[in-house]
């Protein structure tokens, strides 16, 4: 790993500040995807601009029907917190399932959703529960900040400082982890609104994405057998050794066809 | 759960006392090679190859040199200049025709041609690790990438591109053992034979430990120290000394401190050990090099690799009549120091099972490819033997519509037909393998399994059941043939016992514990036959300096023939004593009977304990001193007589779903006959443990290269480490059938729970599966692999229908 | 350059580090604290956990800077006055480590999941695991250690 320099600022405009100043700047997180990058020399930045002192970015509250996770909030509190459990208890089991007790503890929800790993958990949640990402300056819907493989809606020098969750009537995640790495091959996050059934993908493809013919189908009436005959092109996901895009595409309609299962109790 | 009895007597024979050696690694006082600080230390890091194959155009390494706190740089021209000697191998294997196996040289810095993806061609060695991975980098080498090829099943195709110039078609050694003659004739009159094709899938044997070194130089004695991560101490210091760097023994000390797991990987000699030495020579300071992990995905030898066809000539009863094999061995790109046995001495030779089979030819084709060497993992031939045997008996039985357990019951070795020669070399001395069988049916309740498989179905799952019934050997011996056979070594074992003039013992032992708590066990072992306390025996292990010589701990050897030079050791000590006693008491030896730790002469209350006996010795002011010297120490060395055969039944029970491919190990039983139990807590831990890197093998591990030699499962992101969430509680038990031919009566166990238990399992999938029509599945039979058996199976059905 | 100042082991320390040194360095280079160990350089094998705040963390995946002014419990901490941790004696009792590697952290690890989870089940404590390879045990004793360790600790405060 090369050196950097450290900062550990207080507020989020001091964060933004510093980030400006650095040559080539990097903001850390709860630092479960960052640190493997770096201690592979996978990325070499100037500096690292940690938020774990701007407490602005934590706590989790409610305003109306959505549920607001500040960035710097760690899945093992997303997983415990009392009001995620009442209020999207499938977001609670989704942060407890991610990674191990020990990346929980220190992984948070922002700089999972910054980093954009394809296999992560988090862009399944923010796509089913129709989430919008909040940063310093704007707010992104959830169908616009995923951009690519590792690639996000945010700016360089911009901070996600909240995501705000849609609570829905019932949602579900269901995960068919890798077993070497625990990430997603397939995860599925269904959930359902008065307004419609919203389905999102993480792990299959090079991008978490929505799955509109399933959500559709589910609108139409929300039970397993909906799901009949429905596939996925598997031209679109992605081939490893562990799992080929044809497998992934058999476990697509799979995987949902079980959270919905789970959603419906 | 074990059904295992625990006498409880403290101290003695059958006790499961917990380890003594916990406390230090439980507190976090384990003193591993990277916990080792020498004063002035400097760190190596070394440059490996990015490319499978490819010619070193140039090495420019003045920038690195130029690098902030660098000491030095060296590559394979230094190596060359200084004339160092390459990493030898350990065994020779002559092949059919007489010739010996191509040997290529093993340089331990590459200076012309890397030949695997992790070929280690130049060192960087700083005042901190951090720097010397900085500098590492600045390197620049010019590589001129050549074909590679990176797979066994490419290796021998016409036009491979070919490892090594003096290996024609890649072939190390072609070699066979049995009747061949013999085997033909059967198979020309047999009612059936079986066909089968079995691979054994490559993998990495992770011991969570990686691999680190330390050289020291002291230019006041000359003398040289190599503190490494080695199952053998005293290999390394004769590989290293003798072949690679010169040095000679009285001026190398090899210290093989606390070791964080082998199965196997340590007990090779690797080029980093020599490396770290010479370079602290050079440079006047202790030199450290600590793995990464994704070094030692690429730079630990890895295991198996083999393609095996095979033949069954049965009768219409399912007698087995003859069997033939051949097998196909991945050696990678140099041959490691004991690769050339496994797939020959180690795996051939076990292929009658526990059979009757009356004739059996095998074939080995050894060949190089590019990638990193190949040589005993766990199991170490057995596993591939066991494997290729239960899968074709269990195919054998589908085929002629016998029940799996008895057709392999109708060929069973009984118990009255020992000692039992079998048609590839071994005699083996003892069993009992429908005793071991019926453990396992009644531990794993075989008759309520139809209602288990009807609950599984009730859930949609597909329950299968699956046996291997298997024998495996170790302790491999005794010198004498194995020599012939071409090991470089004996293998025999040494060991020391020094009573002390208070009557404590310290022992020292050339077997090397790195997890198998020898510190106990033996201390048991001592305890019971010297009739000392447990607490008053040391066990000294891992110090070239501190024992007098040894050859480790692999195969499953230490009990078998590290315990037993103990015991030869022990036998001379209560000879000797028994002069001093009879002299203290004023008798003739013939009067005195020993038991339970002291001399006594029969038929009175009179007697002399050992730790009289002890300081008598010690302090001979009346002694026996025209008959014998003072003192109570003395050394053995054991040179068995035989292999040790242990061998058992592993059951395994699966559940697979069908939607998704996923095979869940529901139940696994072992019942397994090791010999005499000193310590069955131990054992139970090693058969857990083995079972665990047996069924990792079958379900979930695997290293994969592609063609063109990348290693495509290079971390643990995407090589399959077994978890704890993989497994049931297991189910364990032993059955003994003590072993003739050594002193204690124990055959080995570290092993036995990753030979048995991998045809156990995936025979465990073909029975769930076989309602679907799937009748062959590879190892690792993983999520992807089963949906697209059972997909294939479901299409092949309706073409048919 | 950066001083970082903590608590470990019920001990303030302060030490100089570069930015770059991770918490595991800090403690095996630093401090001699060599009971954590290093297995990989991914964050998967769970060698290095230790506690900071109370909670296990990789060790080898957090920034020695990040651990300024925290408290830091190693498995040199865990014993007190020379009496083991009930963890730590429930490891030996049921043969719950052979190589020793990996035991540090599996009992930190595990530690965590008795006090945070008292009435964690077998396949609960299974899957808490999933951050700790072993090699060796087959795991099959770590869980019975872990399980008779926690209702040992329940009973206790019952």
């Amino acid at each position: 790993m090369r050196d950097f320099q450290f900062h550990r600022p207080s507020t989020v405009a001091e964060a933004l500040h510093l980030l400006r100043q650095a040559s080539a700047g990097k903001l850390l997180g709860g630092g479960q995807s960052l640190l493997p990058v770096l201690k592979l020399d996978m990325a070499e930045p100037s500096d690292l601009v940690s938020l774990s002192g701007v407490t602005e970015l934590r706590g989790i509250r409610t305003e109306g029907n959505q549920l607001i996770i500040g960035a710097f909030t760690t899945h093992a509190e997303v997983a415990a917190s009392a009001e995620v459990r009442a209020k999207i208890p499938s977001l609670a089991r989704l942060a407890d399932g991610i990674g191990d007790p020990q990346v929980r503890n220190r992984g948070t929800l922002g700089g999972s959703l910054a980093h954009a790993d394809p296999a992560a958990d988090y862009p399944a949640a923010v796509l089913g529960l129709s989430a919008t990402v909040h940063t310093d300056r704007r707010t992104v819907p959830a169908d616009r900040f995923f951009t690519g493989l590792f690639e996000t809606a945010l700016e360089p020098d911009e901070i996600l400082t909240a995501v705000r969750f849609t609570i829905p009537q019932r949602a579900a995640y269901a995960k068919f982890a890798s077993h070497a790495s625990r990430y997603a091959v397939v995860g599925v996050m269904v959930a359902q609104y008065p307004g419609g059934v919203r389905v999102g993908v993480t792990g299959a493809g090079p991008s978490a994405f929505r799955w509109t013919a399933a959500e559709s189908a589910l609108t139409a009436r929300f039970a397993p057998e909906s799901l009949a005959g429905l596939t996925y092109p598997a031209d679109d996901l992605t081939s490893t050794p562990e799992a080929t895009a044809d497998y992934r595409a058999h476990l697509l309609p799979i995987m949902t066809k079980r959270a919905v299962q789970t959603a419906l109790g | 759960m074990s059904t295992t009895t625990h006498p409880s007597i403290p101290g003695s024979i059958g006790a499961a006392i917990p380890r003594r050696e916990d406390r230090r690694f439980i507190t976090g006082a384990g003193r591993y090679v990277d916990d080792i600080v020498l004063p002035h230390q400097a760190y190596a890091v070394i440059v490996r190859s990015p490319h499978a194959y490819a010619q070193i155009r140039a090495i420019a390494t003045a920038a690195a040199l130029a690098a902030p706190g660098v000491l030095a740089v060296f590559t394979g021209h230094d190596v060359a200049a200084d004339k160092v000697g390459g990493i030898p191998c350990g065994w020779l294997v002559k092949s059919k025709d007489g010739s010996n196996m191509v040997e290529p040289p093993h340089p331990m810095l590459v200076k012309d041609r890397v030949r695997h993806v992790g070929d280690q061609v130049a060192v960087v060695i700083a005042e901190s690790k951090a720097e010397a991975r900085a500098a590492a980098q600045l390197i620049e080498i010019d590589y001129e990438v050549l074909p590679a090829v990176g797979t066994l099943q490419d290796a021998t195709a016409p036009g491979a591109p070919a490892v090594w110039a003096e290996a024609p078609d890649n072939v190390c050694f072609d070699w066979d053992l049995g009747d061949k003659a013999a085997v033909a004739t059967a198979m020309a009159s047999a009612y059936k034979i079986i066909d089968i094709e079995v691979r054994q899938n490559r993998v990495i044997p992770n011991a969570i430990e990686p691999r680190a070194a330390i050289g020291h130089y002291d230019p006041a004695g000359d003398y040289y120290t190599l503190y490494t991560t080695s199952q053998n101490p005293h290999l390394i210091r004769l590989l290293l000394g003798a072949f690679v760097l010169g040095i000679p023994e009285h001026r190398l000390r090899v210290v093989a401190p606390d070791v964080g797991g082998g199965f196997g990987s340590k007990i090779y000699h690797y080029a980093e050990e020599a490396i770290v030495v010479w370079a602290s020579k050079k440079l006047g300071r202790p030199v450290k090099w600590t793995a990464e992990r994704s070094e030692s995905f690429m730079s630990d030898a890895h295991g198996r690799d083999t393609i095996m066809t095979a033949q069954l000539a049965v009768d219409k009863d399912g007698k087995f009549l003859a069997f033939k094999v051949h097998n196909v061995a991945n050696m990678g790109a140099y041959l490691s120091t004991f690769a050339p046995a496994i797939p020959t001495y180690l795996s051939a030779t076990l292929m009658a099972g526990c059979y009757t089979t009356p004739a059996i030819y095998v074939e080995v084709k050894a060949v190089f490819t590019h990638t990193v060497p190949v040589d005993a993992y766990r199991g170490a031939g057995r596993p591939e033997a066991a494997y290729l045997i239960e899968r074709i008996v269990d195919k054998a039985a589908r085929e002629l519509g016998i029940d799996r357990l008895a057709i392999r019951r109708k060929n069973f070795i009984r118990p009255d037909q020992f000692p039992y020669k079998t048609p590839v070399a071994l005699e083996y001395d003892v069993g009992d393998y429908e005793a071991t069988l019926a453990l396992a049916l009644k531990a794993g309740d075989y008759d309520g399994y139809p209602a288990r498989r009807a609950a599984s179905q009730q859930r949609g799952k597909l329950r299968g059941i699956g046996f291997s019934t298997y024998v495996e050997g170790c302790g491999i011996a005794p010198s004498a043939l194995v020599g012939q056979l071409g090991a470089r070594a004996g293998l025999y074992e040494a060991a020391t016992v020094r009573v002390h003039p208070t009557g404590s013992v310290s022992v020292f032992t050339g077997t090397h514990s790195h997890g198998q708590g020898h510190e106990t066990t033996f201390a048991q072992l001592v305890s019971d036959k010297l009739g000392v306390p447990f607490d008053h025996v040391d066990i000294v292990h891992g110090d070239t300096d501190r024992i007098p010589f040894g050859m480790g701990t692999y195969g499953s050897r230490s009990l078998s023939v590290g315990g037993s030079a103990i015991v030869k050791a022990i036998d001379k000590i209560l000879k000797k004593g028994k002069t001093i006693a009879a002299h203290l008491l004023a008798v003739s030896e013939s009067d005195l009977v020993w038991s339970r730790g002291e001399f006594r002469v029969a038929g009175t209350d009179r007697r002399k304990t050992i730790a009289e006996v002890a300081f008598a010795a010690y302090v001979p002011h009346n002694y026996p001193i025209d008959k014998i010297e003072p003192g109570l120490e003395e050394s053995a060395f054991y040179d068995p007589l035989n292999f040790t055969f242990p061998a058992g039944c592993h059951l395994c029970e699966v559940e697979v779903d069908p939607d998704t491919g996923v095979v869940q190990v529901v139940q696994m039983v072992a019942a397994d006959d090791v010999g005499v139990v000193l310590n069955p807590m131990i054992v139970d831990g090693q058969l857990h443990g083995g079972l665990v890197q047996g069924i990792g093998q079958a379900l979930y591990e695997e290293a994969q290269y592609d063609e063109s030699g990348q290693l495509l499962t290079g971390s643990y992101l995407n090589y399959g480490m077994p978890r704890a969430s993989d497994f049931p509680f297991f189910n364990v038990s032993t059955h003994p059938t003590a072993c003739t031919h050594n002193p204690i009566g124990a055959k080995g166990v570290g092993e036995v729970g990753a030979i048995g238990c991998p045809p156990a399992v995936i025979n465990a999938v073909l029975d769930a599966l076989a309602p679907l029509g799937v009748t062959d599945i590879s190892m690792p039979a993983t999520p992807e692999k089963v949906w697209r058996a059972i997909a294939s199976a479901q299409a092949a059905a309706s073409t048919r229908d | 350059m950066s001083r970082v100042t903590l608590q470990v082991n019920g001990k303030q320390v302060s030490v100089v580090v570069e930015p770059r040194t991770l918490l595991v360095e800090l403690l095996r280079d630093k401090l001699q604290l060599t009971g954590t160990h290093v297995g990989c350089d991914t964050s998967h094998c769970g060698a290095c956990v230790v506690h900071v705040g109370g909670r296990s963390v990789k060790s080898c995946t957090m920034l020695a800077v990040e651990a300024d002014g925290a408290t830091v419990t190693t498995i040199e901490g865990l014993a007190q006055g020379g009496k083991l941790h009930p963890m730590q004696e429930s490891f030996h009792q049921h043969h719950a480590l052979q190589c020793g590697f990996c035991t540090p952290g599996m009992i930190m690890s595990a530690i965590e999941l008795v006090e945070t989870r008292p009435h964690a089940d077998e396949h609960e404590t299974r899957e808490w695991l999933e951050g700790n390879f072993c090699r060796c045990t087959g795991y099959h004793n770590i869980v019975k250690a872990i399980l008779s360790c926690r209702d040992a600790m329940r009973e206790k405060s019952a």
